[in-house]
């Protein structure tokens, strides 16, 4: 546990506030993109110790988030097919569709189970060779080569009974939509800046390298740190924010070269590329955004449960409360979570209206979860000792 | 940046009308399930009080402590015990938080078509050492097979009742503001067990499961004369829906610093790695003492002398502040809120 620890350590995380502090000229304002990130600044407080001015954007990095209500109906219908099974992480089960969540189905009588990993739906669909498995495969670059040796092992093995949902989305493509023109747009009035400086999604980049980003940080003129997931990371990576941004550069760097190569994982992506290609993908509440998903490629078709299966919806979005739920916003960084109407009260996490309360990764989920529903922390508190 | 489309999301339609798996895991939908349920049984005494067994007069110099519960674990067989274990420890443990010690139990086999009976046997088999070792005599029993899908199910339903003082109450009404939360011992250890023998995760040295019984450890706080105001066994929903739980039914708060809480290295190398945290972690060997503000130095002491408390912690301490909450205190010099768990915990994915 060393490991963790270190850079959990208190000192540390105090040393770089203080060096944010004086580093810092002006306000600025950081997106951190993964949900990673937004849940240990949230849990331990991290925008609590930053200099006044300096405010943390949530960004879209929540896999389960973003994923679109149509591929969650798509999943549902999946699990009503005759003798199926349907296999996704833990973290779908409980996302809304349109009438109602994989939980729900699951309790009507579905087959729907909880796994830890794509190979384990592999290892049922051999086990129960005469029904059919499909595999709500949900991630952003960092879970795609697992769910890609999965589809790659199906074929070689010649199973016949294994298919998957591919929700898999990209994280440069949706940066790129959020922030190429004049940066974040507010929604609440009084502030004409947009996000400064981005924290890009360490695990994301230790599958797929730095390249994509420098064209990123070259092309929207954006300082972009590559950084962790521990306080200390994060930290750090501000400061690292903080600091070109105050020498006006725009530079990809790398905070978190620990695991973080500058070519990434090549055997990773070398799986990924022989199974997935590049396709428009949906992002729930932003629209479809180009060459943002990944789709089976031609010799991987057998295996496209969208394609085996009439999974397509019959309708969408018939609900009274629609329009409550200001995901997108959240997502885009727009509001807090706590600037939407429906935070905490009719929206929570055993009642959510939108993903991002449900995932464990997304940003609702982070507030309601360590802040009680407040903005700026829980400020009553008795001394503990 | 390109519009946003469109910002919103449709609510769920699932207001319940089934029941699904999380109403069972012991956070906000179970909670939620008891308080539409319990009116319905009007008899019910002390409606109000959630406790984990009831309290019978019986005669001026003793109370009957009466509790049941009911086993489902998946799978029956777990690093450091199984199905027919916990059904004695589980019990014993919701006996000893009345301050009770258990006197008898009852065994009531549910069992499917098809079910091996070796299996059965050992199971019987595990009863009897956790029985012999908590000192209980298991003296009646009920047993029934059903159809079954799929031949592999057990379930075991125990009931036990043992003997309270009537000086001894231990409710969460007595918690007042300066009270001390102590933990028996380092948290989560049944939670990983269970899981890694469901997920053929594998753990060297393995991580066994906690399941022991907690009347020792109780006895001794009486005996040494502790003002015990409230005891918990942390099992389902762990330490935190425990601490929830209690903060709710006292008005009180909850004030909780996370170092102070024990979790052995092993347990947090899983959680770091699996993305859960400890404190919704089951353990069903672990106890939350509420101890009088004075005598937190004086319980550990006690309670650090019985096996089952060799780790016991002082974590906190009860406070009129935030009412009904539990904040914990983070290295940082910040705090948070800790909500009760509203569905199962997941591990996360990336």
């Amino acid at each position: 546990m060393r490991f963790v620890d270190d850079f959990r350590d208190e000192e540390l995380v105090a040393t770089l506030a203080l060096a944010i502090k004086h580093a810092m000229s002006k306000p600025r304002r950081i997106m951190e993109v993964c949900g990673g990130q937004t849940h240990t600044i949230v849990k331990h407080g991290l925008d609590q110790l930053l200099p006044y001015g300096l405010e943390l954007v949530h960004g879209p990095g929540c896999p389960v988030c973003v994923t679109p209500i149509e591929k969650i109906d798509a999943a549902i219908k999946a699990a009503s097919v005759d003798g199926a099974i349907l296999c996704t992480f833990g973290d779908m089960m409980r996302v809304p569709g349109t009438t109602q969540d994989l939980l729900t189905a699951k309790a009507h009588g579905a087959d729907v189970r909880t796994i830890y990993s794509p190979l384990e739906a592999l290892s049922i669909a051999r086990d129960n060779p005469v029904r059919e498995v499909v595999f709500f495969a949900v991630g952003f670059e960092t879970t795609a080569p697992a769910n890609a040796m999965a589809v790659y092992r199906a074929k070689s093995e010649g199973l016949r009974n294994f298919s998957i949902i591919s929700a898999l989305v990209l994280v440069p493509p949706i940066l790129h939509k959020l922030l190429d023109t004049a940066g974040v747009e507010r929604v609440d009035a009084g502030s004409d800046r947009g996000v400064d400086a981005v924290l890009a999604a360490g695990h994301v980049c230790a599958v797929m390298g730095l390249k994509e980003y420098h064209r990123l940080a070259e092309s929207l003129r954006l300082p972009i740190v590559v950084t962790g997931f521990e306080p200390v990371d994060l930290m750090q990576g501000i400061l690292m924010c903080v600091q070109q941004l105050e020498a006006h550069q725009y530079r990809v760097e790398n905070q978190y070269s620990r695991v973080v190569l500058p070519h990434g994982n090549t055997i990773a992506q070398r799986i990924v590329t022989e199974v997935f290609a590049a396709t428009e993908a949906g992002w729930r509440d932003l629209g479809r955004v180009s060459a943002s998903g990944l789709s089976l490629r031609d010799g991987y078709l057998e295996f496209d449960a969208e394609l085996k299966f009439p999974l397509t919806a019959d309708s969408l979005c018939s609900n009274h409360q629609r329009g409550l739920c200001r995901a997108g916003a959240v997502l885009t960084g727009q509001i807090k979570p706590p600037q939407c109407s429906a935070f905490a009260k009719e929206c929570t996490p055993m009642h959510p209206l939108g993903a991002p309360m449900v995932s464990s990764e997304g940003a609702c989920a982070a507030y309601f979860h360590y802040r009680g529903g407040q903005v700026d922390g829980a400020s009553q508190f008795s001394d503990l000792s | 940046m390109a519009p946003v489309s469109s910002q919103i999301c449709p609510s769920p339609l699932f207001a319940s009308s089934v029941i699904q798996m999380a109403h069972g895991s012991g956070g906000r939908l179970m909670h939620e399930l008891l308080a539409r349920l319990l009116p319905l049984l009007p008899g019910t005494v002390h409606q109000n009080v959630r406790h984990d067994g009831a309290i019978i007069p019986v005669g001026p110099w003793e109370n009957l402590a009466f509790t049941t519960d009911s086993y489902v674990v998946r799978p029956l067989f777990f690093p450091g015990g199984d199905i027919g274990k916990i059904a004695v420890n589980g019990t014993v443990n919701d006996l000893a938080m009345c301050g009770a010690q258990a006197k008898a139990l009852s065994c009531s086999l549910i069992i499917e078509e098809g079910f091996s009976v070796a299996t059965l046997e050992r199971v019987m088999a595990s009863m009897a050492e956790a029985a012999r070792v908590a000192g209980v005599d298991i003296v009646t029993g009920d047993t029934k097979v059903i159809d079954g899908g799929s031949g592999g199910n057990l379930f075991i339903n125990t009931a036990g009742i043992g003997a309270v003082n009537p000086g001894i109450t231990i409710t969460p009404s007595r918690i007042v503001s300066g009270d001390a939360i102590i933990i028996s011992g380092d948290i989560g250890r049944h939670a990983v067990a269970v899981m890694s023998a469901r997920s053929d995760l594998t753990f060297n040295p393995p991580i066994e499961s906690d399941s022991m019984p907690l009347t020792a450890l109780v006895q001794a706080l009486i005996q040494a004369g502790i003002p015990i105001h409230c005891l918990r066994d942390a099992t389902r929903g762990g330490l935190a829906s425990t601490l929830v739980e209690l903060a709710e039914s006292s008005g009180c708060g909850m004030a909780v610093v996370e170092k102070e809480i024990p979790v052995s290295t092993q347990v947090r190398g899983v959680c770091e790695i699996l993305g859960l945290d400890p404190v919704y972690l089951a353990n069903e060997g672990c106890l939350v003492a509420i101890v009088a503000a004075d005598f937190a130095e004086s319980a550990l002491k006690v309670m650090r002398t019985v096996a089952a408390g060799e780790r016991a912690q002082l974590i906190g301490r009860v406070t009129s502040q935030h009412p009904g909450v539990l904040m914990m205190a983070g290295p940082y010099g910040t705090k948070r809120t800790v909500p009760m768990l509203s569905g199962d915990q997941l591990p996360r994915i990336c």
